[in-house]
């Protein structure tokens, strides 16, 4: 069920919206910021929408950066497309999961950093290039790697 | 000194202008203009006239986009104008630039355009990773509303519109604009079968344009300047500036805004500063990552749209995606594919399967599994992937890397076969 704040939230958001179900993207943004991730239990979320716990799942599933799993306190999302690709995105991003002794999809035992891969974040001219939350890391190497990750530490 | 109308108020590395310094540089004359002096036809003429292309990939007509939405008392009510801003194209970064450089000139196009067909609503329908431009957008609205140039009766003309942003979630598909609608509406985003367009039956089954960033931060220039003025900026039959892009190893990667029709030979040896010492240049992606594969021998080729595809590929978003030799061109290949598979929305069985396949022959063969009978095989798939066969333009856009990398690296293909091995590693 969602909490009094995220049904504030969400309310606010429905305001907007020409229909209901068009605050649902929204809506599945707001349990994730309060609880990081969107868990089954999507009943109370779906109802305030007019929607069924079912198509709210269709859409949940639907986006990468809605998360249905659990993740770490901070995302890394590291980008995989051509322009990393051909800049060494792969050795860098070695790097980065030898660090934090995971892989990708996975996270730390101190439930501290997920990494996962992500497609062109429109930061080609700096290749490589990652996200971790909400910030934008360019021309990747590791010794950057090294200096982000103490940031978050 | 050529023109540069979209970016000659971007500061780098500084915040954009505010509504008060826009206004100063001549900003949103060109929407009192349009709102007050002009109808929403002699809008629509003038862009039509100008014969600006639409620059979110396709280069279809913008004038002739916005006549086919129904105007007049009993035209079906509210209509929208949605601003494509979801930019996930690999290789692409050049409306990132338009949207944190300079907001006011997006949201000045997007109202004049929006008063172009009569809109009661209109979106911007930005990509989750844009949190600059989703933060100066915000503020950006926030100033127009206070200054009246959204909300009701904008500056007195007794047109109204109101304005929001939607960030997206992920996914490439997201930027098709049937895809796009559904999105919006809250439902999963496929695409939906056109006809009927979205002119027609579009957002909640209403009217609707989809344009894109650079297309509709043109507008405004294009009402103050004329449309003579806007097809003297090209060197092409196609007007305008365009914002230009390169990647990949050359010496200065970055956006530059330049004449519609230069030659991709002066974009890289000029303005990317040529290749990386120790790097020869191999191949160019001309548009982002769904348009074919070009060659060295095609450098003098002029970058507008009926030049490129006469040379055999398209000018798509006009970012350059460069292979060097030290590349392997089986590997970006790969990669690419690796994305266009991931990012298949899964609607159609032939994009959903056969993507994934293609992936699948084309990993065997870097890892030096491949068979001789591969390269059939891919072609093969490139002859079905093609529109009519497939539900949207995901998957013949797909195939466009692929079928002429067969072409051009035909040699390194066979080399990975017979040699069961990556050359490159
Ligand atoms: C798979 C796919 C993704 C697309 N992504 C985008 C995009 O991110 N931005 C964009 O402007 N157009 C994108 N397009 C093109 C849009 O469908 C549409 O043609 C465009 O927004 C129209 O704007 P324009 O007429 O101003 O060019 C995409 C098309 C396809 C098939
Ligand atoms: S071609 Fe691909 S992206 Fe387009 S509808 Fe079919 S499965 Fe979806
Ligand atoms: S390819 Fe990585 S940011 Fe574009």
């Amino acid at each position: 069920m969602p909490t009094d704040e995220e049904r504030r939230q969400i309310d606010e958001e429905l305001k907007k919206a020409a229909f209901k179900q068009g605050a649902c993207v929204d809506a599945l943004k707001i349990v994730q910021r309060h609880r990081g991730w969107v868990s089954d239990e999507l009943r109370g979320v779906a109802a305030m929408l007019d929607m069924t716990p079912d198509e709210l799942d269709g859409v949940a599933t639907f986006y990468s950066l809605i998360f249905r799993r659990p993740v770490g306190k901070h995302v890394i999302l590291v980008c995989d497309s051509i322009s990393c690709w051909i800049m060494g995105y792969e050795p860098v991003r070695e790097h980065l999961k030898r660090r934090l002794g995971i892989g990708l999809g996975e996270t730390t035992t101190d439930g501290q950093f997920t990494v996962l891969p992500i497609s062109c974040l429109g930061a080609c001219d700096h290749a490589p290039a990652m996200m971790v939350d909400d910030e934008l890391y360019l021309d990747l190497t590791d010794e950057r790697i090294d200096e982000i990750l103490e940031k978050y530490r | 000194m050529t023109e540069k109308p979209l970016t000659k108020n971007i500061r780098p590395g500084r915040a954009p202008l505010s509504l008060k310094e826009y206004e100063a540089v001549g900003g949103y004359l060109g929407l009192r203009r349009a709102l007050k002096e002009m109808s929403p036809k002699d809008v629509q003429k003038v862009v039509t006239d100008s014969n600006l292309r639409g620059r979110g990939g396709a280069g279809f007509q913008t004038g002739q986009k916005w006549s086919f939405v129904p105007v007049g008392e009993d035209a079906p009510r509210p209509k929208y104008l949605i601003c494509n801003a979801d930019e996930m194209e690999p290789g692409t970064f050049k409306d990132r630039l338009l949207m944190e450089g300079n907001p006011h000139q997006l949201l000045e196009g997007m109202i004049i355009s929006s008063y172009a067909i009569q809109a009661d609503v209109s979106y911007i329908f930005l990509r989750w990773a844009y949190k600059v431009a989703a933060a100066r957008l915000e503020r950006a609205i926030a100033e127009a509303y206070e200054n009246n140039y959204l909300g009701k009766n904008i500056v007195g003309s007794g047109y109204s519109l109101e304005m929001y942003i939607h960030t997206s979630a992920g996914r490439y598909i997201c930027g098709e604009e049937t895809a796009l609608l559904n999105a919006l509406e809250g439902k999963r985003a496929t695409p939906r079968s056109k006809p009927p367009f979205p002119q027609v039956c579009g957002l909640w089954g209403k009217p609707t344009v989809v344009n894109n960033v650079e297309t509709l931060s043109n507008i405004s220039h294009i009402v103050s300047n004329g449309p003579d003025w806007f097809k003297g900026l090209s060197v092409s039959p196609d007007s305008g500036t365009k914002i230009y892009g390169a990647s990949g190893r050359v010496k200065r990667p970055g956006l530059w805004e330049l004449p519609m029709g230069v030659t991709m030979r002066e974009l890289l040896e000029e303005h990317a500063g040529g290749m990386r010492d120790g790097f020869r240049l191999r191949s160019v992606i001309p548009g982002g990552a769904s348009t074919e594969f070009l060659a060295e021998e095609h450098l003098d080729v002029k970058m507008d749209y009926a030049s490129v595809q006469k040379a055999g590929s398209r000018l798509g978003t006009g970012t350059m995606i460069v292979i060097d030799d030290k590349t392997c061109p089986i590997g970006a290949i790969h990669n690419l594919e690796v994305f266009f598979a991931r990012e298949s929305c899964g609607w159609c069985t032939p994009c959903r399967e056969g993507l994934r396949w293609a992936e699948q022959i084309l990993l065997a063969i870097e890892n030096g599994e491949g068979e001789p009978e591969d390269t059939g095989i891919l072609e093969e798939q490139c002859r079905r992937l093609v529109p009519g066969n497939t539900f949207c333009a995901l998957a013949p856009g797909a195939v466009e890397p692929l079928q002429s990398g067969l072409k051009i690296f035909r040699e390194d293909f066979e080399r990975h076969i017979r040699e069961k091995r990556c050359p490159w590693k």
